[in-house]
């Protein structure tokens, strides 16, 4: 049952948000308050972040990579929780696209997030307790807002790449947007300038789901000491559909029995796709904190970037000297082509330069975070052409 | 047909020492300014758009309707998009490059003309590169063996190539009459991919031509 393999899950709610294990941290103090959106200042706050790689003596050979959702500071380096690798260890590291041994990576936990940056599970300095819904919303812009403050901290004027996927991608997008002589080149990938009215139906179903846990206590599960795991987990699990496809589902899992020949006639996972699923919801709600997910779900879901350009996203890149490469995946129904295809439009109608490249794979919005030899190539071939281009020195 | 122009002798150079890149290739490459903006519609695997960079520095862009060769350009570092000249160029803004390119493509198009127009609207130059239909061995093949012709510039049986307009060069002209362009320059190559001499008349080139290049511009 659902519930019997949920409760598996650890019972303490994740504490990495004051003091991240494996992670440089960025303090921002009263002198330095991060500007929201919503109209509020967040003072103090910090950014956790990882480096990898050596910065060259001119500080020009920075790539800062975005993460997504779910991910967080730890690209290509063990995750301190789980023991994994990097979550994008294909794409960057040494002799990979993003060559660690040519590039100096960056990877900034966003603000919001549960991984060491300041979110609703960090300390709120006035109450001596976790924020909670206390936390001011944040958006897509306060995160890159918050990332170039660390670039300033880390005294890196201008980036060689900024990369990122999915919700990664969104931040790339807003740091061509507003820091479009700090972006040298930009790689959004599976992404859009604004979030669908589908994709923020999704965000609501796994919200309310995490809502719906009795354990999650109006937010205030830290002090209450419970845990919103089963709400959570279902959440992750919903979410997980929407990043495969119907066609990877069906290789992987088809209708196979999960450790049995015959259906129990019960509500046990009896097929291995349900197996599968609750392994994500299980192993997600062991590393990611429930209101974070509220948090950068709501994010993304306010993210659209015409709005703050009358309209136009052409606007927001008009003159930029940015060079683009916009990435989608043929199977990618979350963020599909079309998206993309938007962005490029708008990047043709300011000018900017732009390559772009649909991948035809079949496993949908993932795709980005997997082995796609394709995907590789093609990272390289942009980035080595940029290279030339900028006489770019490697870091030696 | 006075409106055609001779072979420029200074283009005959080029194309006699193209070395290893296709003949046609360096000629549009000729016609292009150091340094010029440039949109390669249909651009293959960016092997025009490579030569432009090496030997004119040009700021160039492609768009390929071949994923294929959207990825091995974008895959060489050139700035290449995938989308289609008959839908995607309506996109693009008056005036946005120096050049607009379509080689060997013209003939690929559903709506040629439109096409032509929208590139002459988005490119202060145009240039066009087509294989001729009205190159001698083509007649022959229609009239003699009474099939639809197969050469080496169009290769394909009737029913699965990707060429739905050809046309000749005199056709070419005359659509460019209609439109109201202003023919700067223009070359024919015959079979050997070598110019025809300069003092041919019209009708020896739309016999012997196997392919042309014009390069275009807006009237007034």
């Amino acid at each position: 049952m659902v519930e019997a393999d949920l409760t598996t899950a650890r019972e303490a709610p994740l504490r990495e948000a004051d003091s991240p294990r494996d992670s440089a941290v960025a303090c921002f103090g009263a002198d330095k308050p991060l500007k929201l959106d919503a109209g509020v200042e967040l003072s103090p706050f910090q950014v956790a972040y990882k480096t990898y790689g050596t910065l060259n003596a001119e500080r020009s050979n920075a790539v800062l990579v975005c993460h997504a959702l779910s991910g967080d500071q730890h690209v290509a380096s063990e995750h301190p929780i789980t023991g994994k690798g990097g979550w994008w260890e294909t794409m960057v590291g040494p002799g990979r696209p993003i060559d660690l041994e040519r590039y100096f990576v960056i990877c900034p936990n966003v603000i919001g997030a549960c991984m060491g940056s300041t979110g609703p599970s960090s300390t709120n300095p006035a109450t001596g307790k976790p924020w909670g819904l206390d936390f001011p919303v944040i958006t897509i812009r306060d995160m890159v807002r918050a990332q170039a403050m660390l670039l300033d901290h880390l005294g890196i004027e201008s980036l060689f790449a900024v990369a990122g996927g999915s919700m990664g991608g969104m931040q790339v997008l807003q740091w061509a947007a507003s820091y479009p002589e700090r972006v040298f080149t930009a790689l959004p990938i599976g992404c859009a300038t604004r979030h669908s009215a589908q994709n923020i139906a999704f965000h609501e179903v796994g919200r309310q789901a995490i809502m719906a846990d009795p354990e999650w206590r109006g937010g205030r599960y830290l002090l209450e000491g419970t845990n919103p795991r089963r709400g959570l987990a279902v959440a992750r699990m919903g979410a997980h559909i929407t990043y495969l496809s119907d066609a990877a589902l069906h290789r992987k899992f088809g209708r196979k029995f999960q450790d049995r020949e015959n259906p129990t006639f019960s509500f046990d996972a009896d097929f291995e796709v349900e197996s599968y699923l609750r392994h994500q919801g299980i192993s997600f709600v062991e590393r990611f904190d429930a209101n974070s997910y509220l948090y950068l779900t709501r994010a993304m879901d306010y993210f659209d970037l015409a709005a703050d350009y009358d309209g136009l996203v052409a606007n927001a890149f008009k003159n930029s000297p940015t060079r683009f490469c916009v990435i989608s995946f043929t199977s990618d129904w979350l963020f599909p082509t079309v998206e993309s295809r938007a962005i490029v439009h708008a990047l043709n109608a300011a000018g900017a330069r732009v390559s772009f490249a649909e991948i035809v794979t079949d496993k949908g919005h993932d795709a980005f975070l997997l082995d796609e030899p394709e995907l590789f190539a093609i990272v390289r071939g942009f980035l080595d052409g940029a290279r030339k281009a900028r006489g770019l020195s490697g870091p030696r | 047909m006075n409106m055609l122009t001779r072979p420029d002798p200074a283009l005959a150079n080029i194309a006699r020492n193209a070395g290893g890149a296709r003949v046609d290739l360096v000629l549009v490459a000729d016609m292009v300014e150091r340094g010029a903006k440039v949109l390669d519609v249909g651009c293959g695997d960016g092997e025009l758009l490579r030569l432009l960079g090496e030997t004119r520095a040009v700021d160039g862009r492609g768009i390929e309707l071949s994923r294929e060769g959207v990825n091995d350009s974008v895959a060489k570092g050139l700035a290449v998009i995938q989308g289609d000249a008959d839908t995607d160029l309506a996109d693009y803004p008056d005036d946005a490059f120096d050049y607009v390119i379509l080689s060997q493509t013209l003939q690929a198009t559903r709506h040629p003309r439109v096409v032509l127009e929208h590139m002459l609207r988005i490119g202060r130059h145009a240039i066009v590169s087509f294989p001729n239909f009205g190159h001698w061995t083509v007649r022959l093949q229609l009239l003699f063996a009474g099939h639809m012709p197969q050469t080496d510039m169009l290769p394909y049986s009737w029913y699965n190539t990707p060429n739905i307009h050809h046309c000749t060069i005199k056709d070419f002209v005359q659509l460019c009459s209609e439109i109201g362009v202003k023919m700067e320059k223009a070359v024919a190559l015959n079979a050997w991919g070598t110019p025809l001499r300069l003092n041919a008349p019209w009708w020896f080139w739309n016999l012997f031509g196997e392919q042309a290049v014009f390069l275009l511009s807006r009237k007034g």
